[in-house]
């Protein structure tokens, strides 16, 4: 299969390996996949309090495709607000990283574990909110 | 040093440059149709074509006149299998073959499936092999034919061909074996082994592409086929078609070489792939090696390297030319059928890679292929969410997983 050179450059090169402290309140993770079926993302954000994404780090075992996915994900999501992180959809990143196909649901992958990082951040807010609430 | 290392002589082998010389003469000088009776151009076709015969049946330990030339070894394949199913229909519509043979096997038995025949699929064990007490116990007097590989071709397990010939002969059934993998790599012989029917190719032992043979033995007992490609009657009406006269030469010669030189050979090719399994396993401790260890193919070595998806990885080593069990090389989505026959969870069968080697491996350059692979295991583990998690203690049987 040909990859184009976007992927290649995101596989070879890619931006923001790495983990960030999942026990820190402003850190959201979501793990999307499975490992039987080829494709495991996990995908972190850090959400400064004016709801900026101020960092974001992933690990991916996959295809390179999948790899290039979560990669350009966390470009576009660093700097980004989370509501506008919301918003990114799976097609945005086939057509950036001209994915055949077959490797469509690498990027659904991903669009997944934005969602997810997001949500487990709002989580984490809620529960932070309401914990602050009791206290006071 | 040339890249891509071409490790995927299982997939093609190149044309020994002795093959190519033998066949230069056929594309232009002595270009003539070997049915063609009356004049020298067909007498000079028809005679090297006969010594092709002579020389591919001498690699098997088989009579000139129970080769049949055919494209190749699907086509060798459909023949013995089609054409026995149809042959022997009045005496019994039950075939047997395995889960982990060839797709060229495995769906002709499909079809034959659908057309009324009944198949049974053998079970592998965790390194491949078909349990031979199963295999006896399933043949009953309905049965008409046996179809079990020589040698695997993506795990390189050998099948005891000797010993499943024997059962199907005191049991009275015909035996098929695929041998693709096999000529010049172990020892072939129709007779010692029992084989009444044998698919062969001739670019998988360094000929040209576009030609193989079906061997059909011609006594004891005598097997008979119906034809699946009608016309000129060549091939003692087995097989119609104007012959590929080139190629058989190619394949000839290419079964010369392969017969003389087995015997140096194979000791080379074992200790190139010995290196290079040892090179790897020094590295990791965790990688699994596919296949029976004690009884497979001498160039051949499949490995699971878990935690990291084989296609990743095959993309990170694009100076290699190899092969990988995982889904999406392919256009499924599945990953290969044969790994998970012998009971490997998807997540191994996702990580595999095939390294087969060849004539013109060189130990510099199974080095480098082992060195790059390592260097590249390492690189997509640090990406890797999953051996994280294992560095974390974690258990990833028990992780809830979002299957998509």
């Amino acid at each position: 299969m040909a990859y184009s050179d976007k992927v290649l450059d995101h596989y070879q090169n890619p931006r923001n390996v790495g983990s960030l402290d999942k026990d820190d309140p402003n850190v959201g993770t979501g793990v999307v996949g499975a490992p039987e079926c080829g494709d495991v993302m996990k995908l972190q954000i850090k959400v400064a309090d004016d709801g900026r994404i101020v960092d974001a780090k992933f690990k991916t075992y996959g295809c390179g495709s999948a790899i290039a996915s979560s990669s350009l994900a966390t470009e576009w999501l660093k700097g980004t607000s989370v509501d506008a992180a919301a918003q990114i959809k799976n097609t945005q990143i086939v057509e950036e990283l001209s994915l055949p196909p077959v490797k469509i649901h690498c990027s659904v992958l991903a669009e997944d574990a934005i969602k997810a990082a997001i949500e487990d951040w709002r989580k984490k807010r809620a529960a932070q909110q309401t914990e602050s609430g009791v206290k006071a | 040093m040339k890249t891509p290392v071409y490790l995927d002589y299982s997939a093609t082998t190149p044309c020994d440059p002795r093959v190519v010389q033998r066949m230069l003469p056929f594309f232009s000088e002595t270009f003539g149709n070997a049915a063609s009776r009356s004049h020298a151009f067909g007498w000079t076709a028809e005679a090297a074509v006969e010594q092709a015969r002579a020389q591919v049946a001498q690699l098997i330990g088989a009579h000139p006149k129970e080769i049949i030339w055919t494209s190749g070894s699907t086509e060798a394949n459909n023949l013995a299998i089609k054409g026995v199913a149809e042959m022997y229909r009045p005496k019994g519509n039950h075939l047997i073959t395995a889960a982990t043979e060839h797709k060229a096997v495995l769906d002709p038995m499909k079809r034959l499936e659908s057309q009324g025949f009944e198949v049974t699929w053998l079970p592998v064990d965790g390194k491949g092999h078909v349990d031979l007490d199963q295999l006896a116990a399933a043949i009953t007097d309905r049965t008409i034919l046996v179809s079990l590989m020589a040698a695997n071709n993506e795990i390189g397990t050998l099948h005891p061909i000797a010993e499943i010939g024997a059962i199907c002969k005191q049991k009275g059934t015909l035996f098929h074996t695929d041998a693709t993998q096999a000529p010049g790599k172990i020892p072939l012989d129709v007779e010692a082994q029992h084989v009444d029917l044998m698919s062969l190719s001739a670019h998988k032992m360094y000929g040209p592409k576009g030609v193989g043979c079906l061997y059909v033995r011609r006594k004891n007992p005598r097997v008979r086929l119906v034809a699946q490609m009608d016309g000129g009657g060549h091939e003692r009406g087995m097989r119609s078609g104007t012959l590929n006269v080139t190629g058989i030469v190619g394949m000839g010669e290419a079964a010369r070489i392969c017969r003389e030189e087995m015997a140096t050979e194979v000791p080379k090719l074992r200790a190139l792939r010995d290196r290079l399994d040892a090179r790897v396993r020094e590295q990791f401790a965790d990688a699994v090696w596919n296949g029976d260890l004690a009884a497979r193919l001498p160039h051949l070595t499949n490995i699971s390297f878990p935690y990291v998806e084989g296609e990743s990885l095959i993309m990170g080593v694009k100076e290699l030319a190899v092969s990988s069990g995982s889904a999406c090389t392919s256009a499924s989505l599945e990953p290969s059928y044969v790994l998970k026959s012998l009971g490997l969870g998807d997540e191994l069968a996702h990580s595999s890679i095939r390294f087969s080697l060849g004539r013109f491996t060189t130990e510099q350059e199974v080095d480098f292929a082992a060195d790059r692979v390592v260097q590249e295991v390492k690189r997509l583990r640090e990406m890797s969410p999953l051996w994280e998690m294992v560095q974390d203690g974690v258990d990833l049987s028990k992780v809830k997983w979002t299957v998509h």
